[in-house]
């Protein structure tokens, strides 16, 4: 699929709202190399939102979204959580399933889409809230990973239900008082990368969103390695500012801070034989491309 | 038969689904006027005379004709905006066709922009600030184009018309069915003929949606 295939009727072009124009004239569906550098330059897959002004889960959406490496052929599954307000204004095919459910969803889908289109990549994007991920919808996502499902999972993790006004999570630092958690964590942080390493998932990232080009680099092996050989998982760190007590500038310093060397979002990478494998074939024939391409504007430069 | 008739409303915040009323739909070559099956004919008439009629008679486009799918889709918005036209050209001083797209199916929020288009999960938004009285739906998908009608039967005065590709859509108070371009183009010819035949509802304040 291509920009071909979304054309507006030339007849009623004029009365389309203009977000829908720019996302056929400048949008980068379609466009191999595209990145986060695109935001700003090209028109993003997701328009306006109504989350919170500074909050970090809205910049971390802005990355993953210019990240993905085949948006036109993507299918993201939802959960309940401050994301659902968002997918509404997502220019990428998405599913609400019901809260927790989001693994077993995009176990059926994924398949289905395997039978249904054979010759196409179809990739699969789960992106749920940690409440989703690791309390209510845990079963859904360990039996994904258990049976090997080619789709990749990304946790954004507030360590709270921030949606419903601060109650405890299993991703919920310990001794962490929230507020309709008012006793304070009793027991330590679920650790879901390690769980993930061992349920399966052959490439499995923590960390917080703070550099868009790491979360460019790890969505983008994430789904490759989904693709070709198995689950993949990405917990990143999205505070919710307003749970923390934080102005709305103050949530990237908060990601700053809590990816220190010994802080609990130190960035840390598990990624297993096969895929380290895919990885070293997939960064030299991207550098094959990049030199060709090099090579044919030298050309067309003479 | 049943003694139901799909009128203009406010009918009530959840209408009764008009088949659940005994309503039925047409067959091939038929249509449906207020819930009565009708000739074709009779309800290109009666279409276009609501339209004239209209202070402020619009075309809803959905998806299936905003974007170019296939040459059939984008002779059909060919057609639609040949029926616009035609509107404007027969209408009289002080009624204003409009022509508002149907882009989106999922709810936005904070809101949509009313004056730009029409969201199925609150047409009323769109009809109430654009003070329309007449409708006509042609390409949307008919489950969302089922809300559209109920949402717009229950809550406002507007007379809604479906231009349905399928089977046609009893919610509305006059359906087509088996839409398509010679079908658009013989609803504008229509218009086009009984110009100056119909007398606009401009003098009567109550036109419009009400809420």
């Amino acid at each position: 699929m291509s920009k071909e295939r979304i054309q507006i009727s030339e007849a009623l072009y004029d009365i389309m709202p203009s977000d829908y124009q720019d996302l056929v004239k400048s949008a980068t569906y379609g466009k191999e190399d595209r990145g986060w550098k695109d935001i700003g330059t090209s028109k993003e897959l997701i328009e306006q939102h109504s989350l919170c002004a500074g909050c970090p889960e809205s910049m971390a959406f802005r990355y993953i979204l210019a990240s993905l490496p085949n948006p036109e052929d993507t299918v993201m599954v939802g959960s309940t959580g401050c994301t659902s307000l968002v997918f509404p204004m997502v220019a990428v095919h998405n599913i609400h399933s019901l809260f927790g459910n989001q693994n077993a969803i995009a176990s059926g889908l994924k398949r289905a889409l395997s039978v249904r289109f054979p010759d196409r990549v179809k990739d699969v994007v789960v992106l749920a809230g940690d409440g989703a991920t690791v309390d209510i919808g845990l079963d859904m996502t360990l039996q994904a990973w258990f049976r090997q499902e080619k789709f990749t999972t990304i946790c954004f993790d507030n360590e709270l239900y921030a949606n419903t006004g601060g109650q405890e999570s299993g991703l919920m630092q310990k001794g962490f008082v929230a507020k309709m958690a008012p006793v304070g964590k009793l027991f330590d942080k679920v650790r879901l990368p390690e769980i993930a390493r061992e349920s399966g998932c052959h490439y499995v990232v923590n960390c917080t969103v703070s550099k868009p080009s790491l979360v460019e680099k790890v969505i983008r092996n994430a789904v490759h390695i989904a693709r070709e050989i198995g689950p993949t998982y990405l917990q990143l760190y999205t505070p919710c500012i307003l749970e923390i007590g934080k102005n709305s500038m103050e949530g990237l310093q908060e990601m700053r801070d809590s990816e220190k060397p010994t802080e609990r979002f130190a960035y840390k990478e598990y990624v297993s034989e096969p895929a380290k494998q895919l990885l070293t074939e997939l960064a030299a024939k991207d550098k094959e491309r990049k030199a060709a391409a090099k090579q044919l504007a030298g050309q067309a430069s003479a | 038969m049943s003694d139901y008739r799909v009128l203009p409303g406010p009918e009530h915040f959840l209408p009764p689904a008009a088949a659940s009323m005994g309503i039925r739909l047409p067959n091939p070559g038929e249509a449906h006027i207020n819930g009565v099956i009708a000739p074709e004919e009779k309800a290109y008439e009666e279409a276009a005379r609501q339209f004239l009629m209209a202070k402020v008679p619009t075309i809803f486009p959905g998806p299936l004709v905003l974007w170019a799918w296939n040459e059939k889709a984008a002779k059909k918005a060919t057609a639609i905006r040949h029926l616009f036209n035609t509107l404007k050209e027969c209408v009289q001083a002080g009624q204003k066709p409009m022509l508002i797209p149907m882009p989106d199916y999922r709810p936005k929020y904070p809101k949509i922009n009313p004056e730009v288009e029409i969201n199925p999960n609150h047409p009323n938004l769109t009809i109430w600030h654009n003070k329309i009285d007449c409708c006509i739906f042609i390409g949307v998908h008919c489950h969302q184009a089922n809300l559209s009608l109920k949402i717009i039967r229950g809550g406002t005065s507007c007379y809604t018309i479906a231009m349905c590709a399928q089977a046609g859509h009893e919610d509305a108070m006059l359906s087509f069915r088996d839409a398509s371009v010679d079908k658009i183009m013989r609803l504008a010819d229509t218009v086009k003929r009984l110009k100056g035949t119909v007398q606009p509802r401009l003098s009567t304040a109550k036109s419009g949606a009400s809420n």
